[in-house]
């Protein structure tokens, strides 16, 4: 009960080291949200307008990938980006930018296969009152994907929430290391190892809080989709 | 003025004939009902003239002064169909409306004027705010016909505008399809099963044969 009420001073008093930590966490979650968004969505749009060979394999991969073990990415991006790995030169190892990297991999599969779940989800008559009025094939795409636009911005909460949370990956390559790679769910695990609650919980207390924002958010989204 | 003539129309799905060599030509302005039994190919007769798909043999053919014209976008916007499921996008009733100005590059003072004179003449302008998936099945197909009347088509075709609506909301459509008709710039093309409300409407009843 008293880690409780400590943690609570330490939101309250809005401590330097706990705002720095919530602020890193925030840029890497955003910034892999908006790389796996800008390759995830093209990538949706595409194969919900265009049929080619192999499309059924990327959609099942895609499918499968929304589930991928964290520890597993970890360990690609590490060995890929490790000193000895094929992009070692680029020294991103124990950085924030291969944190990104890996959040970007495993939120990509949960927007390009929910968005392109929503894109399909679209009832064909829109495309085809769409062509009526005469929209040449790009509108036609165009007003598919419009109506889709709240299965998109789910697509996306969906994987903000995913990354937001996530752990291993980032532990193994991003490293922890304090006021640099450290993020609220690495600074979770290791005050709890230390033994050192307050900050933990107080860490555990906000993140708890933004996945409930989260949610919030992706509910009013989906109710904003349903009128009929 | 643009001329529509259908000649020798085939169509199959799944090894089903669904037309087998339907001809007909729409010369003048005015109403033209086609009539016939459930299945017997209407809907895809109005599919294929609206040019939204290819037929197996025969041709829809629109032509001009200028001749016979390729089936082209510019072609395709000259001509709309109102489909029996409407279609219609999660949006205000007006952005569902304008959507074939926006198409055109048509906004503005323009697109606006346009919009309100056929939501007007659908009986919808009191609710041109609100969400279109929220009317009701008849206010729906009355938004669909006046989303087509804004971009003033040279030949309209309405797939069973009445078949879903009930019959207040049908009166409202067959008045609709009345003023049209007197205003005299628009070939109107329309299915219907039912009999009374073809001689109601049409200058040109045109029957189809359930085989």
């Amino acid at each position: 009960m008293s880690a409780l009420g400590s943690a609570l001073s330490l939101i309250a008093g809005f401590d330097r080291e706990l705002a720095g930590i919530i602020a890193l966490s925030l840029r890497v979650s955003l910034s892999a949200l908006l790389i796996a968004t800008a390759a995830g969505l093209p990538l949706a749009v595409l194969i919900g307008f265009w049929r080619f060979r192999g499309r059924g394999i990327i959609i099942s991969m895609l499918n499968s990938f929304m589930g991928l073990p964290p520890v597993v990415v970890g360990l690609v991006v590490y060995l890929l980006l490790s000193r000895s790995g094929p992009l070692g030169f680029m020294s991103l190892l124990y950085t924030s930018s291969a944190m990104i990297i890996a959040q970007s991999i495993l939120a990509l599969p949960i927007v390009a296969s929910l968005s392109h779940a929503a894109i399909a989800g679209v009832d064909p008559v829109i495309a085809q009152a769409a062509r009526t009025l005469g929209a040449t094939p790009s509108q036609t795409a165009v007003a598919v994907i419009r109506e889709a636009r709240y299965g998109i911005m789910a697509a996306v909460i969906a994987a903000f929430g995913r990354v937001m949370a996530e752990v291993g990956a980032i532990l193994m390559v991003g490293g922890n290391i304090a006021g640099y790679t450290r993020v609220m769910t690495t600074a979770i695990v290791m005050e709890t190892d230390k033994g050192n609650f307050e900050l933990a919980l107080a860490l555990g207390i906000i993140l708890m809080a933004l996945s409930l924002l989260i949610n919030i958010a992706l509910h009013a989204v989906q109710k904003r989709g349903h009128f009929s | 003025m643009l001329r529509l003539t259908a000649s020798g129309i085939r169509k199959s799905y799944g090894g089903i004939e669904v037309l087998n060599g339907c001809s007909f030509d729409f010369p003048d302005l005015g109403v033209y009902t086609l009539t016939g039994p459930n299945g017997c190919g209407k809907s895809t007769f109005l599919r294929i003239c609206a040019m939204l798909e290819p037929p197996d043999a025969g041709e829809a053919a629109y032509s001009d002064g200028n001749g016979v014209l390729p089936h082209s976008i510019s072609l395709m916007r000259r001509v709309t169909l109102v489909l029996p499921k409407v279609g219609l996008f999660n949006a205000a009733v007006f952005r569902n409306a304008a959507y074939g100005l926006r198409l055109r590059g048509i906004t503005g003072r323009e697109a606006e004027d346009r919009v309100n004179h056929a939501l007007e003449l659908v009986g919808l302008a009191r609710k041109r705010n609100q969400n279109a998936l929220t009317l009701s099945s008849g206010e729906a197909q009355r938004l669909g016909i006046a989303r087509a009347l804004v971009i003033e088509p040279e030949v309209l075709f309405l797939d069973e505008p009445t078949a879903s609506v009930d019959e207040r909301n049908t009166a409202l459509i067959e008045q609709i399809i009345q003023s049209l008709r007197r205003e005299g710039n628009t070939i109107i093309v329309m299915t219907t099963h039912d009999r009374d409300q073809a001689s109601r409407l049409a200058d040109r009843e045109l029957l189809m044969p359930a085989d």
